[in-house]
């Protein structure tokens, strides 16, 4: 499948349906942490659907830079360049 | 604004854990009796939080070598190894370790948490890759850290998850170290370390196991999980502390490779922190003494672990994993499971209480874990103290309805 941006982010957004459950608003800017209160593990967590949703591996090491949903999105497009 | 402000939201849950009896994260031992009670607040306590699986905290030789250790070395070593000198104690004591495993060569660490900081930022660098556990202790996290290597997490106790991950890496010529827990920490559950021999072996990956919470509790000698699954022949690296079933401080890292002892003068928490102190080498020495001379205690503290667990099972509670020493009691809340770990200590059971983050899939536990030690008596007031305090919760569950 040629995933796009948006394709990306629709995605994600489903992804996060289950971490979110207060139902918070998801927008690109939205802060893991402080809009959607996501701890380290849940982040860990999250980071490990997206890496089978997608089939791409995101090093754990990657993970203090991504803050808002838009980071999640920007580093998902390139491991898929990656490959 | 402060640099611990950011800590508000989580000193806000601690307060509210605090305000719900004792504070979870900071009892306070009066006295410690024997290796299952202590005093706490005046009164009588049963142990059973406290890793000391084999019971070997109180004995008399052990404590005597300890003690001469300290008239005849000192009370401290004052300074490392690579700076200060080793001492004839750290040696024997490495050689012991190595043959109690069957490996060529052991390192000794101050802590368990630095065996693991020691062995893995030591052998893995920015350019090797780390595909560890994803429920692996916080000692397992921050070593990889400090690495610099590329960190990627698998599902946890799942070979194919690492099997998928290893084979999208493919290609990629950077050397790969999986890393594993024997028996894990919070829920009790073991490792299928057969399944990921094959996977390494497919893959070419080198493999740790970190022999925690096993050492001394799995295998026919003691070795550990790596012991009994036989499949010592494809772990590259052991981890394991004495914290626990040696019941002293400090730690190890165990290998066969040749280049093993190049970690003395690379591995950074081995190079720049004190040497372990003469009472816990002599400690860990003897206690491994204890474990080769009585295979026995093994097996009160297995029977000690099925007769728990069959107990708490029959009473209804949630077990996380098979029987093991540790018993992880999954409660369905927070705060059902902050109701029962205050009530069972002031019926006179300490247990641990475990909460999200530190667990895995955001599970409440009241973590037991079991001892050689313990008494059928003991382990049967367990029991009793369960139940009652069972229903106390479902009394105060009755009363919090009825408010609402």
């Amino acid at each position: 499948m040629q995933w796009t941006a948006d394709k990306v982010q629709a995605e994600v957004f489903n992804l996060i349906a289950p971490f979110n459950p207060k139902g918070a608003a998801l927008r690109p800017d939205t802060d893991l942490s402080a809009d959607l209160n996501m701890d380290s593990v849940s982040a860990m967590n999250l980071v490990m659907e997206i890496e089978d949703r997608f089939e791409i591996d995101i090093p754990i090491s990657l993970l203090p830079d991504m803050n808002c949903l838009q980071d999640l999105i920007d580093t998902v497009m390139t491991q898929l360049n990656k490959d | 604004m402060s640099l611990l402000d950011k800590y508000d939201q989580v000193a806000q849950r601690h307060n509210s854990l605090v305000a719900a009896g004792r504070d979870p994260f900071d009892i306070c031992m009066d006295r410690i009796i024997s290796a299952t009670e202590a005093i706490v607040d005046g009164r009588e306590i049963i142990l059973v939080g406290t890793n000391n699986y084999l019971g070997l905290t109180f004995e008399p030789g052990t404590i005597e070598a300890a003690v001469n250790a300290i008239k005849r070395e000192g009370t401290g070593t004052t300074g490392s190894r690579i700076a200060n000198g080793t001492y004839s104690s750290h040696r024997a004591l490495e050689r012991e370790i190595a043959d109690f495993l069957g490996r060529r060569s052991a390192m000794v660490f101050s802590t368990g948490y630095q065996a693991n900081l020691g062995v893995l930022a030591g052998l893995a660098g920015p350019k090797d890759i780390i595909l560890l556990d994803a429920d692996s202790h916080a000692s397992i996290y921050d070593g990889c850290r400090l690495s610099g290597a590329k960190l990627i997490r698998f599902r946890h106790n799942s070979p194919a998850d690492l099997d998928k991950r290893l084979t999208r890496l493919e290609g990629d010529t950077a050397d790969k170290l999986i890393v594993v827990e024997g028996i894990y920490s919070m829920l009790g559950d073991q490792a299928p370390l057969q399944e990921f021999a094959d996977v390494k072996r497919r893959h070419g990956a080198e493999l740790l196991v970190d022999e925690a919470h096993s050492l001394g509790v799995f295998g026919d000698r003691g070795r550990g999980v790596c012991e009994s699954a036989r499949i010592e022949e494809d772990v590259d690296y052991v981890v394991g502390t004495f914290s626990k079933s040696i019941g002293a401080i400090g730690g190890f890292g165990a290998s066969n490779h040749p280049g093993f002892e190049r970690l003395r003068y690379t591995s950074r928490p081995y190079m720049f922190t004190a040497s372990p102190s003469p009472s816990s080498i002599a400690t860990a020495l003897a206690t491994l003494g204890q474990i080769k001379a009585r295979p026995e205690l093994r097996q009160q503290l297995w029977d000690n672990a099925r007769s728990l667990y069959k107990g708490l099972t029959d009473l209804g509670f949630s077990i996380c994993a098979e029987a093991s020493p540790i018993i992880a009691v999954k409660m369905p809340n927070e705060a059902s499971a902050v109701f029962m770990w205050n009530s069972l200590l002031e019926a006179g059971v300490y247990v641990n209480l475990a909460l999200p983050p530190g667990t895995p899939d955001g599970s409440c536990l009241l973590r037991c874990s079991l001892s050689a030690a313990h008494t059928p008596q003991q382990v049967s007031r367990i029991c009793e103290v369960f139940e009652q305090v069972l229903i106390a919760l479902k009394s105060w569950q009755a009363a919090l309805s009825a408010a609402d």
